[in-house]
Parts: structure tokens; sequence; C-alpha cells
């Protein structure tokens, strides 16, 4: 039985493999670059403009939305880091209902990826807002004798955020698999609708996360209890 | 082993791609339309706001100049109202002057007429009254009236104050032609010689006296000489009464004529 995507194999030759996740990734990018691509061809800025149009700035303002709530003064700078996580792990989650198809995010090589992004995009925004000795200086805070535990928590949260969202995606995928073979009919539907659900909330999770460290990176007073991780 | 480090190289650049291709294709786009929108939906309310401000700055304008209309009219209309009631009270006026006038003058044209009616009736009525006068006394008059006419002169003349008899004894002593005595009836040789003797005496003088018949002398006797008179006879009572009648009508004509 195979745990995530990545032991699906395509082409080897050495140390460079393509395997199920990439490829799956690639699907992915390629389905929202097009859609979006075709979606914004004709965009209007008139009072009439088309559906599609419409859910698109629905998503779009939603999600300024959420990360201006968090407490990022500037949603439009961020939006194309926090937006893009968010709608890479709903997507891959939502593809679920196609067969044969597994989500990339159910392998640990892509969470961990995209927790490794997280973790150079937070010092990274951080630096660009207070300066390279003004973020340095918040691992010292409230003393110096937190440092220790403020390197800790960073490299603990990004271990976290890969873990968890591997953890959810690999376990319903799974849990469908050891339920097909079991109760072929009714019930692996239900855990699929729940699969969803779980998708959605995790894409959710992994998006407010990451908003969040970058937050508490760039007023690191302030937020730091809101950096405190969920279960 | 789970992590499959290739992967995550190969993912890590995957995702940076995807970052870019959304950037590029989702977001700069929609978010761009939706500042547009935006702007232009600011731009058409600040638009509308200035519409509405002109609207409300030309409807306060308008009303501003229909008040102003309404109270020029209510001036004119009652300038008008007071020019014409006093154009009317003049008319009133003017047309009650010349029924006045009319009034007054049928009034006097009526008083007129009247008066002329009486002083016509009262004329008519005097010529008749002293018509039938003489008449009667021409009738009456005779011999024994003619004779006490003649005494009755006679002692008028003896009673002459003196300067009157002063005055006709110097016109008779002027005069060349004799003294004329007229009577309306053929009088006696003893009343010429009668008459004769006292106005000798009379005037203390010989008067020659030259004797002549007038019947238009209602029993009377008149004697004239160099433009003096004196007379005595029933005529001259009657023309002094007839003189004393026309005084007295005169007089109730010039009181009446006086407007009432």
């Amino acid at each position: 039985m195979r745990l995530s995507p990545d032991e699906m194999i395509f082409w080897q030759h050495g140390f460079v493999k393509i395997n199920g996740t990439l490829v799956f990734t690639w699907g992915i990018m390629l389905l929202l670059a097009v859609g979006a691509k075709l979606i914004t061809r004709h965009l209007s800025t008139d009072h009439q403009r088309s559906r599609w149009q419409n859910l698109l700035e629905i998503i779009v303002t939603a999600m300024q939305q959420q990360i201006s709530e968090v407490g990022l003064r500037q949603p439009e700078k961020f939006i194309g880091f926090l937006g893009t996580l968010f709608l890479f792990v709903a997507t891959a989650a939502l593809c679920t209902v196609i067969p044969g198809y597994e989500p990339p995010t159910g392998s640990l090589s892509t969470t961990a990826a995209l927790a490794l992004c997280v973790l150079i995009a937070v010092p990274m925004f951080g630096i660009q807002d207070q300066g390279l000795r003004g973020y340095l200086k918040s691992y010292l805070e409230p003393t110096f004798i937190m440092l220790p535990f403020n390197l800790i928590s960073e490299v603990s949260r990004t271990l976290a955020l890969a873990v968890r969202l591997f953890g959810n995606m690999m376990s319903g995928a799974m849990i469908i698999a050891i339920l097909l073979t079991i109760t072929p009919f009714l019930f692996p539907i239900l855990m699929t609708l729940l699969g969803l659900l779980t998708g959605m909330v995790q894409a959710y999770i992994f998006s407010i996360l990451a908003a969040v460290y970058i937050a508490a990176a760039m007023h690191p007073v302030k937020t730091k209890a809101a950096a405190a991780s969920p279960a | 082993m789970l992590i499959d480090w290739f992967t995550v190289g190969a993912q890590t650049l995957n995702f940076l791609l995807l970052v870019w291709l959304m950037q590029r294709y989702l977001y700069h786009p929609v978010l761009n339309a939706i500042n547009a929108r935006e702007k232009r939906i600011a731009a058409e309310l600040a638009d509308a706001a200035a519409r509405k401000a002109e609207a409300d700055k030309q409807r306060d304008e308008f009303q501003h100049k229909n008040a102003e209309f309404d109270k020029q009219r209510a001036a004119l209309l009652s300038k008008a109202a007071e020019e014409a009631s006093s154009e009317r009270q003049r008319l009133i006026e003017e047309a009650r002057k010349a029924a006045d006038d009319l009034s007054a003058k049928r009034d006097e044209l009526l008083r007129n007429d009247a008066s002329n009616l009486n002083a016509s009736i009262a004329r008519r009525t005097q010529t008749e009254v002293f018509a039938i006068a003489r008449k009667t006394l021409a009738d009456l008059a005779g011999a024994s009236l003619e004779e006490r006419v003649w005494e009755v002169f006679v002692s008028k003349l003896r009673a002459l104050d003196d300067a009157t008899k002063a005055r006709l004894a110097e016109a008779m002593k002027q005069s060349p032609a004799p003294a004329l005595v007229r009577s309306a009836f053929e009088a006696s040789p003893e009343r010429h010689a009668a008459l004769q003797q006292a106005i000798n005496a009379t005037f203390s003088a010989d008067v020659r006296l030259q004797f002549e018949t007038a019947p238009e002398i209602v029993s009377g006797i008149e004697l004239s000489a160099g433009g003096q008179k004196v007379a005595w006879s029933i005529a001259d009572y009657l023309s002094t009464l007839e003189q004393g009648i026309s005084e007295l009508l005169t007089k109730t004509k010039t009181p009446a004529a006086s407007p009432s």
C-alpha cells in the first residue's frame, strides 16, 4: 500500500525522477493558471460582469479580508504568497473527487516544501518590514534567555505545518482506500465528502497560520500570543 | 523514507512558479479590475453629488425667483386694484357732479320757467287790472266828477309848498308861451275863470292860461309851464300803484332766483 503519491514513479534517471506528486502538482498548476488566464482574459470594470469573474472577485476579496483580519496592513503585498498557498492546498483537496487522483498534499515532500517556503517567507517579510537588526532582535524578546526557545518554536511550527497537512490529507486518502476494500458502496462517498471538508479546513488552517506567522514576524510584540499553534 | 528531497526541491520550485503565475493571471488583473471599478463608482458618486448640489442650487434659485415673481405680481395687482378703485371713485365723483350740474341746471330752468310764467301772469294781471280800473273810471267820469276834479285841483294848487310854488312861478315868468292847462273833458268858462283866479292868487301874478282837452288824462287836470308841471289825475294814482306793484314783483323775483 502507497502512503504517498511520491511512490508513483513514472520516469527516473538517477536522483532525478518524475513521480505522481509532481505530475498531479503540474496538473493543478495547469488548471489554476489556465482557468485564471481564461477568466481574466475579458475582465470588465463595468457594473456588468461574468459569473466567473464574480467568483474570482469573491475569492480574491475574501482572501484579502482574511489577511487583513489577521493584522497585515497591506493585503495586496501578501495575497500572492498566502492566497496561492490556500488555492493550491484547496484545489489539491477538491480534486480528490476525480477517480485515480491522489492529492499531492498527501505527500510529506510537498507539505515540507510548502512549510519550507513559509519558513523562508516569514523572515523575508519580517526583515523587509523592520530591517535585519530589528527582525533578529525579535528573537531576544522578551529576554535573551528566550532565544533558544524562539528558535525551537520557529523550527517546530514549520515541522508542525508540514506534518499536520500531510497527516490530514494522507489519512483522508488512506481511509477512503481502506474503506473501499471493506465497504465499497455508500460509506466511501460519505468519507469522501468528509475528506473534502477536511481538505478545505486544512487549506484554511495552513494559509491562515502562515499569515499569522508573517504577521508575528512583522509586529513581534503585538501578535506573538496569536502565534500559538492550534491542534 | 517519507521525504524525497528531490521532490521537495521540485515542489518548492513548482510552488514558486505557481505563485508567479497566480500573481500574473489572477491577483493582479482581478485586483486591478476591482480598483478600477471602485474608482469609477467613486467618480460616478462624486459626479452625482456634484450634479445634486448643482440641482439643489438651481432649485433654490428657481424658488427664490418664483417667490420674487409672486411678490412682484402681488404688488402690481394691489397697485392696479388701488388705481382702479381711485379711478372708480373719480369717475363716480365726476358722474355725480355732472348729475348735480344737470339737475341744478334743470332746476334753474324750471325755476326760470316758473318765474317767467309768474312774471307774465303778474304782468298780465296788472295790465288787466289797470285796464279794468281805467275803463271803470273813464266810464264813471262825468260832469259832476269833472267838477269835483276841478275843485280838488284848485285846492291842491293852493296847498302847494313854497319851494314848488317858487319854482313854478319862476318857470311861468321865464316862459314866453302861456301856461298850458290840460283836462280830460271840456270845462265851462266859469271853471276856467275860477282856475285863473286861483292860479293868480297862488302865484300872486297875472298868469296867462291856455286850455286844452286831452282824453288820455283819466279824470284829471294838468298845469305845465316852462318844463315844470303840476298835475292831479286818477291816472297818476294808477301809475303810482302800478309802479309800486312792479317794484314788489321785482323784489320777490330776486330772492327766488337765488339757488336753493
